[in-house]
């Protein structure tokens, strides 16, 4: 299968402190394939997320990623994006008087640029995916996160993904403030995106959601780097033990 | 109207306190040239009943005692000397299409707009004509009764009926620019609406551009009749260039009872121009007026449409969005007064600023102690692009009764980083992005207007910010 995402020893920090946050990150993602990156809070899994999808606020030191063999550390966060990135928020920021069906519709014109698919059915394919959602047409007209809850953004975020079919979706911490049944309805889309060859990165503090979407590969992240990889057990593996089993060297390899 | 004429004088002794800011050396202004005699031609060309010459002489008296408003813009280097030529009763506008700036000729082009409206909205001729594509609207309207005319027409077609308005609701000595206004008008839309009759229509001041079209001093009148229903559209989105680069219109409207005026004005002048303009409504029982303003346009503007709301139930709802670009002093803002039990207004006001632009807001909400049970609030946002923008926000609020529910609310925000950021990780440039925020951000204005009217507005409103990011 061909890669996807490939990264190399990559080392980022924090423009305005020059703190130190990714210390040598390694990873590959191919077609299809689903990862897990599972880690404590606060160890900066986030930050992994912003760097590939070139958030400013950081800057890499070392090292070199590549989105389909091509390298993306020189482009802007939206020439990534017209490549194929995807990135769902954890917070994801209120656009005050757009509409949300509209920004949806914009950031497709905007992504997909090629792609001359009219208005109308571009209009009727959201719907459908916002019904998949348990989301109404009440909820495309209201404007873009703004007086949203918790699951509304987080299910908004999933909508966007997948009417923008990335070749990779990062989902940053997609799975934190939802109740069950908003997890269940969640991880069936992203299930049904994976079916569809969009590769998956998954970012999350909990193993919960893996119940329901069952990833290819568990990489554990403590303090800027990846300490283990391995299959889907190693998820229910840490919630039994905690983190720290990992940190003493005990994990299967 | 002496009851309204005392209030207006109340709101004149109440100025002073709107005045209070840049107490600039109060220059007197003559303009070179402008005197009675010329007053008299000007009125004698068009042919005016004996009381309109009167009222200009009057009023151009009172023009040469008044001192420059002390507040808002500066308006020091507003050159004057071509206002005499241009008003002068055998001047001929001459402006020719190679005098009109390239960069004017060339936001026509990117708006796509017809090379005879550019013609007519650049000021060269009337060649655009637009009796031809209104004939049926004409029709339709003249057979409600509806009257719409340009001003110096209803004033020989219409005597009384204009002289029962005409400087009604504004006074020539409310300030120095409704007193000039006054003496020199020329042009302008008058429009009376019969009672109960529902205009569906939004009525275009655009539907008789080829006549007088939009002046420097043009004055219209707008009288909607009890129960009658009126949505106004006053200028365009695109760019109206003029020779003479200042502007001191006026409107006048009258809200019967029971009545409701929407009154739309997207001013884009072209970016010399000076433009002062005095907008009032006089708002009777149960009727409503709403005021959807958006400036974006003109070097430097000082416009506040004003409600008087004079009978028991009255309503005022004002939406104003202006935009300051690179050299541009917007000074805008809005004034209700009311003055009856159980009257009720909103203000929500927006601005822009980026470039290094300038927006001042200036309001002025008065609650009369006879407005018992009456119902206000404002609300006063501005969007900053950079940090070399200004944003400034005076909104003074006096109420008088303790029988009134006042609510006021500012904000001041700036684009984050973040924010665009997750737009462009959404496949938005940096531009984009920042576009995007701005539309959102005047929504609320945008959807106030005829759809044309919003598209086009926003097309130029990417311009705007596209060009200023560059």
């Amino acid at each position: 299968m061909s890669k996807i995402l490939e990264i190399f020893d990559l080392r980022a920090s924090i423009k305005e402190d020059g703190r130190e946050i990714l210390k040598g990150i390694n990873l590959s993602i191919s077609e299809g394939e689903t990862h897990a990156v599972m880690g404590p809070n606060g160890s900066g899994k986030s930050t992994l997320a912003n760097v590939i999808m070139g958030n400013p606020k950081y800057e890499i030191t070392n090292g070199e990623i590549l989105f389909m063999g091509r390298s993306i550390k020189e482009l802007s966060t939206d020439e990534r994006a017209k490549l194929g990135l995807f990135m769902s928020f954890q917070m994801p920021e209120e656009i005050d008087g757009v509409k949300m069906r509209q920004f949806i519709i914009n950031s497709y014109r905007n992504v997909k640029t090629e792609d001359e698919i009219t208005v109308l059915k571009l209009s009727s394919r959201i719907s459908d995916y916002a019904k998949d959602l348990t989301l109404s047409d009440e909820f495309l007209q209201r404007y873009t996160n703004v007086g949203f809850s918790g699951g509304e953004k987080k299910k908004g975020e999933i909508l966007q993904m997948g009417i923008l079919s990335p070749r990779l979706a990062i989902l940053d911490e997609i799975d934190s403030g939802l109740d069950i049944d908003a997890l269940k309805v969640v991880a069936q889309s992203i299930t049904k995106i994976k079916n569809e060859k969009t590769a998956v990165l998954l970012i999350t503090h909990y193993q919960r959601i893996l119940n329901y979407v069952i990833p290819d590969f568990v990489h554990v992240y403590i303090d800027g780097q990846i300490v283990t990889t391995s299959g889907a057990s190693l998820a229910k593996e840490i919630e039994e033990k905690g983190y720290n089993f990992v940190k003493a060297g005990d994990a299967h390899e | 109207m002496s009851d309204i004429q005392g209030m207006i004088y109340d709101l004149q002794k109440g100025q002073e306190k709107y005045d209070f800011r840049n107490k600039q050396a109060a220059k007197s202004m003559v303009i070179p040239g402008l005197n009675e005699s010329i007053i008299r031609e000007i009125s004698e060309s068009k042919r005016e009943p004996q009381w309109m010459l009167e009222q200009r002489i009057n009023a151009f008296k009172i023009y040469e005692t008044w001192h420059e408003p002390n507040f808002g813009v500066d308006l020091s280097d507003v050159d004057l000397s071509k206002i005499v030529t241009y008003i002068h009763p055998r001047y001929k506008k001459a402006t020719s299409w190679d005098d009109v700036p390239l960069e004017i000729k060339d936001t026509f082009e990117k708006l796509g707009i017809p090379q005879a409206e550019r013609m007519a909205l650049s000021g060269v001729g009337a060649q655009y004509d637009s009796e031809v594509v209104y004939h049926n609207i004409k029709t339709e309207l003249e057979s409600q009764g509806i009257i719409f005319l340009d001003t110096e027409s209803a004033v020989r077609n219409y005597p009384d009926l204009v002289k029962k308005y005409f400087m009604k609701a504004f006074s020539p000595s409310n300030h120095r620019y409704s007193a000039l206004n006054n003496a020199i008008w020329s042009g302008g839309t008058f429009l009376y609406i019969p009672p109960n009759v529902d205009v569906k229509l939004p009525l275009q001041a655009y539907f008789r551009m080829n006549n007088e079209g939009m002046g420097q001093f043009e004055h219209s009148i707008i009288i909607a009749d009890e129960g009658s229903r009126l949505h106004f559209v006053e200028g365009c989105s695109a760019p109206y260039y003029n020779a003479i680069n200042f502007h001191a219109g006026m409107v006048e409207i009258f809200v019967k009872k029971g009545a409701r005026v929407k009154y739309s004005t997207i001013q884009n002048w072209s970016k010399n121009t000076y433009n002062l303009n005095s907008k009032r409504a006089i708002v009777d029982q149960d009727g409503v007026m709403e005021w959807v303003t958006g400036s974006m346009g003109s070097h430097k503007s000082m416009t506040y449409p004003t409600s008087i709301l004079r009978g028991k139930g009255a309503k005022n709802e004002t939406i104003a969005v202006s935009f300051a670009g690179p050299n541009q002093h917007l000074d805008t803002g809005s004034k209700v007064f009311m003055f009856a039990p159980y009257t009720s207004s909103t203000v929500d006001s927006r601005s822009i600023s980026l470039g290094g632009g300038w927006s001042f807001y200036r309001g002025w909400l008065k609650v009369d102690e006879r407005a018992k049970g009456a119902k206000a609030t404002v609300r006063c946002n501005a969007l900053m692009l950079d940090n070399e923008s200004r944003s400034d926000t005076i909104p003074l609020i006096e109420v008088f009764t303790d029988d009134a529910d006042v609510g006021h609310e500012a904000k001041v925000g700036r684009i984050s980083d973040e924010q665009i950021f997750y737009l462009m990780s959404r496949g938005m440039s940096e531009k984009e992005a920042k576009s995007i925020i701005v539309r959102g951000f005047i929504e609320p204005f945008a959807k106030e207007l005829p759809l044309e009217y919003a598209i086009e507005l926003n097309r130029l409103l990417n311009l705007e910010v596209e060009s200023t990011i560059g």
